[in-house]
């Protein structure tokens, strides 16, 4: 069923009762043409491009927990694509462009609001920093601008530009494109758009081994018995290390809890995005007039979903720094996501060492802003068995090339 | 907020301490004779498990000395600190 007006007139004279449910609950097949292994927003859009641009509908998409459950509803829903290099900022630029229509494209509104993104200068240094990144953004044909304290006091009412701060603001950089998306409805709108193109979504179904013959992967084993496919691409974030496992790889991840934090409720005060690298942290303002708050990960590796104390106190620190008038805020909820960080802090979206197996992994800190366009290079690697040009700089032997692509502190707040 | 016990200083906050990452992770004695894939495999590789981890960790705003410690990443439980000096440096990257 569209989405449109007339559905709801329609359904509001049935007194709501015959909307159907928004994906199919289908029992797994025994053979697919391919299975992709993780149900977030990666996996999901990696379902959907498989299906809409390559024609390839026998697909699983196969989740451990339920749709939404991990990462993909674990962030501060931050959408920007102003990266220092090359190579990063023009899949994430893919992506942006993608999400820009992406709520006409699913039929289902995501809640894209472009309301643009500050990334804070707090020194002469980051000042550097910000004029380089804004230059190489340009020259890649991503809008970004460097705008003054001044300029940022005028658009920020709320945030304290005193030069007697403990760490002045001295500017920042401007992407007007970037902004927030809601995150439930992205993982619920890949759903129901892939779904409609006849994938499988199978929840509550983990994989529990990898089956390969002769260097080619055959199927996996499951909590719901085995399947089999050719065609096998994993993208699950914080367990990729485990399932590569599984295959007998070892990657370059190691996973960290990353807390996010929302506030009770407040008039809005804050219709942008604040990122500051130098006292890091970043802050936005939900429609239902939460503060959504995240910072740093924690230091050392874990797979609890859940942060420690320590973290909470920096982040408040750090956004208090910002704006002193929230250091009465309650905080309302927080919570962990596991995160894959790479040693260059970009992803591997990449063929394996094992015919028919494919990684997506190692997104880290910044995975949901690159959900459609993971997925959309992702699609093309698993359908075509060769990388798109997008994501060719992004496979796993570049840790044995030496190419790597160091985002670490240059994009735009540190990881 | 971890508890870790220090050998020498006993049990003190996690925020006194900074995390070193898998143990038992050896230098190659001739990084020459490696293929890139080994060099890379030493350098980038990790075995980043889910449960019981082998890692090291520094006791910076303390004694400032580096100890083993024996954890479960998914309760964070910590099960064992020890002293490397006792000749436990290489135990930990296969796990228990």
């Amino acid at each position: 069923m569209k989405y449109s007006a007339f559905s709801l007139v329609r359904n509001a004279f049935s007194h709501n009762r015959n909307w159907q449910t928004a994906w199919r609950k289908p029992e797994p097949r025994r053979k697919y043409d391919a299975i992709i292994v993780g149900g977030g927003g990666h996996g999901l859009a990696t379902a959907y491009y498989l299906a809409k641009e390559h024609g390839l509908r026998n697909v699983a998409v196969l989740e451990k927990g339920w749709i939404g459950g991990g990462n993909t509803g674990r962030n501060t829903t931050i959408v920007r694509s102003n990266y220092l290099w090359t190579e990063a900022s023009l899949v994430y630029e893919k992506s942006l462009k993608l999400w820009e229509g992406l709520s006409q494209d699913l039929n289902y509104n995501v809640m894209f609001s472009q309301r643009g993104v500050y990334n804070i200068g707090h020194n002469l240094q980051d000042m550097r920093d910000i004029e380089r990144r804004v230059s190489a953004n340009r020259l890649n044909g991503i809008d970004a601008e460097v705008v003054s304290a001044a300029d940022i006091k005028k658009a920020i009412p709320a945030i304290n530009t005193s030069p007697d701060a403990r760490y002045p603001i001295l500017g920042a950089s401007l992407q007007r494109r970037a902004g927030v998306a809601r995150h439930d409805a992205v993982a619920w709108g890949f759903a129901r758009a892939a779904d409609e193109l006849g994938v499988d979504i199978i929840e509550q179904c983990e994989v529990t081994a990898v089956n390969r013959d002769n260097g080619k992967v055959t199927g996996v084993e499951t909590t719901r018995g085995t399947i089999n496919a050719d065609k096998i691409g994993v993208v699950v974030a914080g367990d990729a290390s485990v399932l590569a496992a599984m295959a007998g790889l070892r990657l370059p991840v190691e996973s960290h809890p990353l807390q996010a934090f929302v506030s009770e409720p407040l008039k809005p005060v804050l219709d942008t995005v604040v990122m500051s690298g130098a006292v890091h942290g970043y802050i936005s303002q939900s429609d239902k007039g939460e503060l959504v708050i995240g910072a740093g990960i924690d230091a050392y590796t874990g797979y609890g979903q859940r942060g420690s104390f320590p973290i909470i106190q920096h982040t408040m620190e750090a956004i208090i720094e910002l704006f002193p008038i929230f250091s009465r805020v309650r905080m309302l909820r927080l919570w962990g996501g596991i995160v894959d960080i790479c040693p260059d802090a970009c992803p591997i979206i990449s063929k394996t060492s094992i015919d028919g197996l494919y990684f997506n992994c190692g997104w880290g800190t910044g995975g949901f802003k690159a959900t459609p366009g993971s997925g959309w290079v992702f699609a093309h690697t698993i359908a075509r068995d060769e990388p798109h040009e997008l994501n060719a700089p992004f496979a796993l032997d570049r840790f044995v090339t030496g190419a790597l692509i160091d985002e670490h502190g240059a994009a735009a707040v540190a990881h | 907020m971890l508890l870790i016990k220090c050998p020498w200083c006993g049990e003190r906050a996690e925020t006194e301490f900074s995390y070193g990452g898998e143990a038992g992770i050896v230098r190659p004695a001739e990084p020459d004779a490696l293929s890139d894939a080994e060099w890379a495999d030493y350098l980038f590789n990790r075995t980043n498990p889910r449960g019981a981890h082998k890692e090291l960790w520094n006791h910076a705003q303390g004694c400032r000395r580096w100890f083993g410690v024996e954890r479960d990443t998914v309760s964070y439980r910590i099960a064992a600190t020890y002293e490397l000096s006792s000749g436990n440096t290489e135990s930990g990257s296969q796990g228990p």
